[in-house]
């Protein structure tokens, strides 16, 4: 019998399937009536909020106790105000459809948060701190000696095929060692509770605004939920970024930091914005920036140049530096990179920070960690196939209906495969895909993601979500106090990607301990 | 930190558009209830809004005839006319949107929702019944903007940029309400008739400027157009008159680094105003040196632009043509 490669007590995931036919639970049509939680149809899936008894988990207690007490028309006005708070405050974030070119959507939220508690919670950071560090120390190894690679515990091979190794950054040697000061690293939970690391976001992670501006809006439209509970604020997030930013202008003690974006017509334009805000720094954007003969960065004011520091750059590898990479490209600046690679400038993250994030090297994680730390990894990956081994590459085309296949540098949900609810010719040209370039390819058994109450038109029903944590990784290490919650609207659909009809919940992480 | 070219650009424009708004709304508001003062046979219509913003050759291109419901159409919500109502908050907005991270959350918040909110209401903005309700809105909104703009924003570079374009559009704005109400009263076939109500068409300038109870207090003096327009004009005190306009825009100007470009070009238009005698001006030699004074303002602007902005954006130069 064939292991994934990182195989572990849920292999058999690989066989379990969704169920189909979920039943409703309907908020009746009397308006006095309130949610009775024993009919929430639990389904077989780990509820946030519900155990498999229907009764409420630890530290969702008063929450549901709460939510009962309100009539539907109470629920509805409550989804009516968060719904005009977000519009009204311009909380948004664009989409680019081929026929209407970019537009600017409202956030999509539900007002049922999600709960985690605390004690949980301490592990997950201890988890994602340790794993952090591991792919910092990788990245530094990989642009450096490798000797992870002459160890024989990664293949060097894949560094020569990965779309996001940077041949550019051999040798460089970025403030501290660290690469990646920000990363996103996706969260899901199982069937069984298991929370699993689904895949790590080392390039230019987004929605940690959305995360910030999730809690303002329940704050405001649900005060008296935050009355019976200790939750642990989430608003310190920016101070921490601009400390983590800071600190890598080493000898300056104020260091003109930045943040550089693709302009208003990005996808997470919102959150370049507002963490610039945030942070009292500049917004700056690829024409405000110069680098001059002394290889500093300048940027342009009313006055003249002044030196840049840092830059939190929010545009991709490739678009950063028209010398270096992509010669055509707009948003970036030229020699960008060459005051980088001379330590006049810092970028966050560094380029070619990516090389980590690639789904097949997703795979050696645990490895990573155990080569570098000597420890165990304290969060599981999700068990994975990797095509680029023929008997795994020949297991996962013959399995393809029952299995996810990613591509090893998309992000955003694109170009995956579901195999379950993939059509017969999705599937063929998918085998033809990875038969082509295998390397590029990864498959994972489907999990059943865990489901919380959401509220669906005058309904609460189940819906899948995950999380994205988000650690800095400066002077020293931090992990936002939960993350972005983001849960898939449509039923039975487990894609969270606000860009593919996602939404997002506010994330608790409560103090309590049953009492 | 010195502040981006860039943001200070954006900021100039944002202010600019928002008194644009204002002033388009004020213009329709008080256009529609001066009509209702003359008898019926003397009305001048509503072709002299269009004059006003400059705007004939894009409104007959798209309009059969000056009617009070196409000209009000064009003046609050047409897409095609970059002065509209709903034209200026969208490139507030827009603009806006570019320096959030500037601007108080707050006033991001504001002209958002009054983007917002005058798209949703526009169908009461287009009924003669609910017009008035809807431009007074609009007026109270950008005041709510500017204030919070004004108390909530430190008064830093970025801020005096913000004062200097909106002082700008006001001058600007000042001085083209004067004109077409000069050309009403100058043109052959409306102006014997016009004459007897010409006070009536003076205070309607005042009324559109809110410059009524002011002039009342300071000029002590019947309305007529001689004063009105020296109050109009010269006044250093009332906050909508051009010389007070400029008053302001050489003030932040002087407290911006590297000005001195610009206050040069700023000074000829000071003794301009300074000089003239506006009540010893016939009509047209009237409309002549209200050309003068908008001309000079539009060289501000370039040396505006040329100074701070390193170049002009085409797109947005003066959108009112001159």
């Amino acid at each position: 019998m064939l292991k994934p490669s990182d195989s572990g007590k849920n292999q058999h995931l690989a066989y379990l399937l969704l169920p189909e036919g979920e039943e409703l639970f309907n908020l009746q049509n009397n308006h006095n009536m309130t949610i009775t939680w024993k009919d929430y149809p639990v389904n077989g899936y780990f509820d946030e909020l519900i155990s498999f008894e229907g009764e409420p988990r630890s530290g969702a207690e008063l929450l549901l106790k709460h939510l009962d007490g309100m009539t539907e028309t109470e629920l509805q006005e409550r989804k009516a105000a968060a719904d005009a708070a977000i519009l009204g405050m311009g909380i948004t974030f664009t989409v680019y459809s081929e026929n209407e070119g970019s537009i600017d959507r409202a956030w999509p939220f539900d007002i049922i948060p999600r709960i985690i508690t605390l004690r949980e919670w301490r592990r997950i950071e201890q988890g994602l701190k340790q794993r952090v560090k591991a792919l910092n120390l990788f990245i530094d190894d990989i642009y450096h000696d490798q000797k992870i690679v002459k160890d024989g515990v990664f293949p060097g091979e894949l560094l020569v095929d990965s779309k996001n190794f940077r041949p550019e950054c051999v040798g460089v040697n970025p403030p501290q060692g660290i690469w990646a000061h920000v990363c996103g690293s996706d969260l899901v939970r199982d069937h069984e509770g298991t929370v699993y690391v689904l895949e790590d976001n080392l390039r230019v992670p987004s929605g940690v605004s959305y995360m910030l501006e999730n809690r303002l809006v329940l704050k405001r439209v649900l005060p008296e939920l935050f009355e019976d509970y200790t939750i642990v604020p989430v608003d310190d997030y920016p101070s921490q970024l601009y400390q983590c930013l800071s600190s890598l202008a080493i000898d300056k003690k104020w260091p003109n930091v930045v943040v550089l974006t693709p302009g208003i017509y990005n996808s997470a334009y919102f959150e370049h914005c507002y963490l610039a805000q945030q942070m009292g720094v500049e917004l700056v954007e690829g024409k405000d920036l110069v680098v001059n003969d002394d290889d500093c960065v300048y940027m342009r004011t009313i006055e003249g140049l002044a030196k840049v520091d840092v830059i939190y750059r929010r545009i991709d590898d490739l678009f950063l530096d028209p010398e270096a990479f992509l010669p055509d490209s707009a948003l970036g600046v030229p020699g960008l990179l060459r005051a980088w690679k001379k330590g006049n400038v810092a970028l966050a993250n560094a380029p070619g920070a990516g090389v980590a994030d690639d789904k097949v090297v997703y795979t050696y994680v645990p490895d990573i960690i155990r080569y570098y730390l000597g420890e165990e990894a304290i969060l599981p990956n999700v068990p994975s196939f990797r095509c680029v081994n023929p008997d795994e590459c020949e297991y996962v085309l013959a399995n393809l209906d029952k299995l996810v296949v990613k591509p090893a540098n998309e992000s955003g949900g694109y170009g995956m495969l579901i195999g379950p609810k993939a059509s017969q010719e999705e599937l063929d040209e998918f085998s033809k895909l990875i038969r082509n370039d295998p390397r590029n390819y990864m498959a994972q058994p489907l999990l059943l993601l865990s489901t919380a109450p959401t509220l669906i038109g005058d309904k609460v029903e189940p819906r899948h979500l995950d999380l994205r944590p988000f650690v800095l990784s400066g002077q020293q290490t931090y992990v936002t106090n939960g993350g972005l919650t983001r849960v898939a609207l449509k039923k039975g659909s487990t894609v969270v990607n606000s860009s593919q009809g996602g939404g997002s919940k506010d994330t608790w992480i409560v103090d309590w301990e049953g009492e | 930190m010195a502040m981006l070219s860039r943001v200070a650009e954006h900021l100039y424009w944002m202010a600019r558009y928002l008194e644009r708004a204002e002033n388009t709304a004020r213009l329709v508001n008080v256009n529609g209830s001066m009509i209702l003062d003359l008898p019926k046979h003397v009305r001048p219509g509503w072709s002299s809004l269009i004059s006003i913003t400059g705007a004939d050759e894009t409104f007959y291109k798209h309009y059969p005839s000056a009617a009070e419901g196409h000209v009000v159409k064009f003046m609050l919500a047409d897409d095609e006319n970059p002065g509209s109502i709903l034209s200026s908050i969208r490139s507030a907005r827009e603009n806006a949107r570019t320096i959030r991270d500037i601007i108080p959350r707050e006033a991001w918040e504001q002209i958002n929702e009054l983007h917002l909110k005058a798209r949703e209401n526009l169908a009461s903005g287009l009924s003669p019944k609910w017009r008035h309700a809807f431009l007074s809105e609009v007026i109270l909104s950008v005041q709510m903007i500017s204030g919070i703009l004004n108390e909530g924003m430190s008064h830093d570079d970025g801020h005096k940029f913000m004062n200097i374009g909106c002082n700008l559009e006001r001058a600007d704005m000042t001085t083209r309400i004067i004109d077409v109400r000069s050309l009403n009263l100058s043109q052959k076939d409306q102006a014997d008739a016009l004459k007897p109500f010409e006070n009536i068409l003076w205070m309607s300038v005042l009324k559109s400027l809110t410059a009524w109870q002011m002039y009342r207090r300071h000029m002590q003096a019947s309305v007529s157009r001689d004063a009105v327009l020296k109050f109009l004009l010269q006044d250093h005190q009332f906050p909508r008159a051009f010389r007070f306009c400029l008053d302001k825009v050489e003030n932040y100007l002087g407290r911006l680094p590297h000005s001195e470009a610009v206050l040069q070009a700023l000074s000829p238009l000071k003794s301009q105003i300074d000089a003239a005698n506006p009540e010893q001006l016939v009509q047209n030699e009237l409309m002549e040196y209200i050309d003068q004074l908008q001309i000079m303002l539009g060289d501000i602007h370039i040396a505006i632009g040329k100074n701070y902005f390193g170049e002009v954006e085409e797109g947005q130069s003066q959108t009112q043509s001159h």
